[in-house]
């Protein structure tokens, strides 16, 4: 598999070339190349295949017959396209609606065809039918010439990854064969393709109808043209393989408890994974051990190992919370971790997608709230010009910043597709595509998975926290109050500060209002900001649960993600979360800062509860329903289940 | 996209075909079972979604999470029933037999037409039992390669209120993102074996030494190639009588898969019109 000729497209000229051998495969045996047909509407792309079908014997018995009844009921000579225009429409009007998928089988290998609609209404059919090709043909009509899907196609094979592309130049019989049209239209078409970064592995004239250079070389006028022909490029053609050797990349699917194994589900997208290897699972960053690979079936099956491209089911040594979106991987070579990267986008949305616009993403198995945070430019196919804009319309492509809701875990397409590619989701449906790349923005990882700076070393002192404890008579705690603006957090705080007071705790109270006034006086009420906001007030509680207090923090903190990150930060049973649940209704008929009304009112904006997400707890230790219970009686639940937790400590 | 390398390791060996294709149809069951909730699988009994069946159990490790539906015409060649209820027994599976008793009582058959029958018969009871699980998901075993509207086929392929396949709005479905969030009443069909040829599944029954109905195996001379009522589904002449003998058969054949499928042929774009109102 290493004739380099097969490998690297060829670079020079291609127009006027000396004859050039197709370049030599040798395919492993049942191999199969995937070729997605493409180009302007009418350019022939159907006629092409149907042609390439016949002439290869691939048709089905019976078939020709079928095709010339089909074609002969329309007042039609022969219609090659209606091998593939399966749908009624298509065949009445003439055009292809839906990516066709077609196998051809030569001896050495077989190709399956997708013949990709080349109507710009159609592109989403277009881009769900080439997006999984190993390979292109640019179909381009000779009388025609470059039209604005042949522009179109070329540049989404770009983002789609589709990197082998050869040029059929169609309806050569509509241009008498003439040389110069297949020179001049070929400079062109290079040319083009060059800016893209795009170098042709090869570019036949044919006369489809007739068959010329189809499969055969019969036909009078292009006995000019020496290279080879449609089927002899095919030849040419590789499979696109998962990358193995390249960093391991395992997006989980799901995970299963069917019996008693704990089964980590999903396919490895890069790399190799062995029984033994240790895995970091981002972007929580818990680290396990492979125990196993669990494969159902045939005992030659099983295999210590697994590849790129494989499904698998895993067990891990340790018992870890691990869920389908987060991405395994070695320690080494992990994947980015950010919640801001730079993409190319294409926009399929019927409605433009303005700056600012709120979407889902998912990359991967992720899902995760995203923003198109700044557009900086669109990308003009005809001039390949810039342009600024303030929305992406509907087929158009862009250059973008995306902002996610959480970080996420991401690579960069260049160096690993499938886990540098995303979609765009509006309204439940698909509505768009990106590519990522990485280097304007910080690795998150550090910072998330508590390593903070490389270049600062954590220093031990010479005071323990049980010696502390024994000086206070009890451990520090954060007792982490969440919920709606109204819920009652300040209220229950403020009375349970004073009785943990009285009853001999070393307690501070850390209200989120409060401390905007100083250590957060610099941050406003934007997602990014609150989320700061949030992550400071953690990071102080934690330093004065480390000194040996019971500190109380109470604030909205709307973000489950951010309420986690503070609870890793910290030791079992230190992190306690109170989640004051008060229905919308009551904090909004409470409404004691008049907050609500001005939300509703549109005076205030990303008001948590109206036009900003609360996502409640999982699994807080203590759930208060305050509209339900007295202050009180709050006050006591927690006292109790304080008191709980430190006789369960002694007693250890 | 880096260029397909082959592993590093000597002790590493790359997938083969049939690995790949089984392996990309794992993970579409597994998405659809991670996303689609309530699932169910249709099986036919015959030997792509019986293909289908043993990939459940691989993806899930020998289990087989959500039911099995099997719409019986009563019509059916009755060593299929007999093959169905001994796989049910021997692999313990949860079945849902979907019938339509009403238009059976009437005298439903396919003297009536064809294509009415199939729909009355196969569209109308897979409907009902749909609508009354209230499934988000079905799984189905439909190939592209078997018919012209099956090649233009999604993986997650949306069907509306009334099972209606709008092929003119198909959403778009690109880097293994899929079509996953159906508004209610409507539900998703999945395909995972959509990019198999009828060659893939006999070296795949081979390989994995699947059972499938005896019908397949020639006898007299002539062989079930495609398995469904018996008074629409011919046989076509053969001396296959192992798994081996079909793979090398089909090999040599220009004769298209669904050529004793009498429902087809009854008119241009009789199957497309029965597709669009639900037909599988």
């Amino acid at each position: 598999m290493t004739d380099p000729a097969a490998t690297a497209p060829q670079t020079g000229p291609l127009v006027g070339a000396a004859p050039r051998q197709a370049a030599l495969h040798p395919a492993r045996a049942g191999e199969l190349v995937r070729v997605v047909v493409l180009g302007h509407v009418d350019h022939g792309k159907s006629t092409l295949l149907g042609r390439l079908l016949h002439d290869t014997g691939n048709l089905p018995e019976g078939r020709l017959e079928q095709i010339r009844a089909v074609s002969a009921r329309r007042g039609l000579d022969l219609e090659w396209a209606f091998a593939l225009d399966a749908l009624q429409a298509e065949r009445d009007q003439g055009i292809t609606i839906d990516a066709a998928h077609v196998w051809l089988r030569t001896p050495a290998r077989s190709y399956a065809f997708i013949d990709a609609p080349g109507h710009e209404e159609f592109i989403r059919n277009m881009i769900s039918g080439a997006a999984r090709a190993d390979a292109a043909l640019l179909v381009v009509s000779a009388p025609e010439g470059i039209g604005a899907q042949t522009r179109q196609h070329a540049y989404l094979l770009r983002l789609l990854g589709v990197e082998q592309v050869a040029v059929v130049l169609t309806k050569m019989d509509l241009v008498d064969y003439r040389e110069e049209v297949y020179r001049r239209l070929g400079t062109e078409i290079e040319a083009y393709l060059g800016a893209l970064g795009i170098a042709p592995a090869g570019l036949v004239p044919v006369a489809a109808r007739e068959g010329t250079h189809v499969v055969g070389r019969q036909g009078r006028g292009l006995g000019w043209y020496q290279g080879p022909t449609v089927l002899q490029l095919l030849a040419g053609l590789r499979p696109q393989l998962a990358p193995a050797a390249a960093p391991l990349r395992l997006p989980l699917q799901d995970v299963y408890r069917f019996d008693e194994r704990r089964l980590l589900a999903g396919r490895i997208e890069s790399g190799v994974l062995r029984v033994g290897d240790e895995l970091v699972f981002s972007p929580w960053n818990k680290v396990g051990f492979v125990r196993s690979i669990e494969r159902w079936g045939p005992r030659e099956q099983q295999r210590p190992y697994a590849v790129a491209g494989e499904s698998v089911a895993i067990t891990l040594e340790q018992q870890l919370y691990v869920e389908r979106g987060q991405i395994a991987s070695h320690l080494v070579e992990a994947p980015v971790e950010t919640d801001v990267f730079e993409a190319t986008v294409f926009w399929l949305g019927h409605e433009p997608l303005p700056v600012g616009g709120e979407l889902v993403l998912r990359l991967a198995t992720q899902q995760v709230q995203a923003r198109l945070a700044a557009l900086h430019r669109l990308v003009d196919l005809e001039q390949r010009s810039e342009r600024r804009a303030e929305a992406i319309g509907r087929h158009q492509i862009a250059e973008v910043t995306i902002r996610t809701r959480h970080p996420i875990a991401v690579d960069d397409h260049r160096r690993l597709p499938a886990t540098g590619r995303f979609v765009l989701v509006q309204d439940g449906l698909i509505a768009g595509g990106g590519t990522v790349r990485l280097g304007a923005h910080p690795d998150l990882r550090p910072q998330l998975s508590g390593l903070k700076s490389t270049h600062i070393t954590r220093t031990a002192g010479r005071v323990s926290r049980a010696e502390r404890a024994r000086r206070t008579g009890h451990y520090g705690r954060v007792l982490w109050f969440t919920g709606l603006s109204g819920a009652g957090k300040s209220t229950i705080s403020i009375a349970l500060e004073r009785r943990l007071f009285d009853l001999g705790y070393l307690v501070y109270r850390l209200d989120g209002d409060n401390l905007r006034h100083g250590l957060s006086a610099d941050l406003g009420f934007s997602v990014a900001d609150r989320r700061a906001h949030v992550r400071r007030v953690g990071e102080v509680a934690k330093l004065l649960c480390d000194a040996g207090l019971v500190v109380i923090a109470a604030l909205i903190s709307p973000y489950a993600e951010d309420r986690e990150h503070i609870r890793r930060s910290l030791r079992e049973r230190e992190f306690i979360e109170i989640f004051a649940d008060c229905p919308l209704e009551v904090c909004e008929a409470r409404d004691a800062k008049g907050l609500y009304r001005a939300a509703r009112q549109g005076r205030l904006h990303g008001f948590t509860g109206i036009d900003a997400p609360y996502e409640p707890p999982r699994a807080p230790e203590i759930v208060l329903r305050t509209d339900q219970l007295s202050v009180e009686a709050c006050v006591e639940r927690i006292v109790e289940y304080l008191r709980g937790l430190e006789a369960a400590e002694i007693g250890r | 996209m880096q260029p397909p390398s082959e592993p590093q390791t000597a002790a590493v060996r790359a997938l083969s075909h049939l690995e790949l294709l089984e392996s990309r149809a794992i993970y579409l069951i597994r998405e659809a079972r991670a996303r689609l909730r309530p699932l169910a699988m249709l099986w036919s009994v015959g030997k792509d979604s019986t293909v289908l069946l043993w990939l459940v159990r691989k993806a899930f490790c020998g289990h087989v999470p959500f039911p099995l539906v099997h719409v019986d015409t009563s019509y059916k060649i009755p060593e299929m029933i007999a093959y169905r209820d001994r796989l049910v027994r021997e692999w313990g599976l949860e079945l849902i037999v979907a019938q339509n008793r009403q238009a059976l009582a009437a005298g439903m058959d396919h003297t009536r037409g064809r294509v009415v029958c199939c729909h009355a018969l196969k569209t109308e009871p897979f409907k009902q039992v749909v609508r009354e699980h209230g499934w988000r998901g079905v799984l189905l075993g439909i190939r592209r390669d078997e018919e012209g509207t099956r090649a233009k086929e999604r993986y997650f392929s949306p069907r509306d209120a009334e099972f209606g396949w709008v092929f003119r709005e198909q959403p778009p479905e690109f880097w293994d993102q899929f079509y996953t969030d159906p508004p209610p009443g409507t539900h998703v069909r999945v395909h995972p074996l959509l990019d198999w040829t009828e060659l893939d599944v006999w070296e795949y029954i081979e390989r994995e030494r699947i059972p499938i109905p005896e019908l397949y195996f020639a006898r007299d001379g002539r062989r079930y190639r495609s398995l469904g009522c018996a008074p629409c589904t011919g046989t076509v002449a053969s001396q296959a009588r192992t798994v081996r003998e079909i793979i090398e058969e089909l090999q040599a054949s220009r004769q298209s898969e669904r050529a004793g499928r009498a429902q087809d042929r009854e008119s241009e774009d009789a199957f497309e019109r029965l597709r669009a109102e639900g037909y599988m």
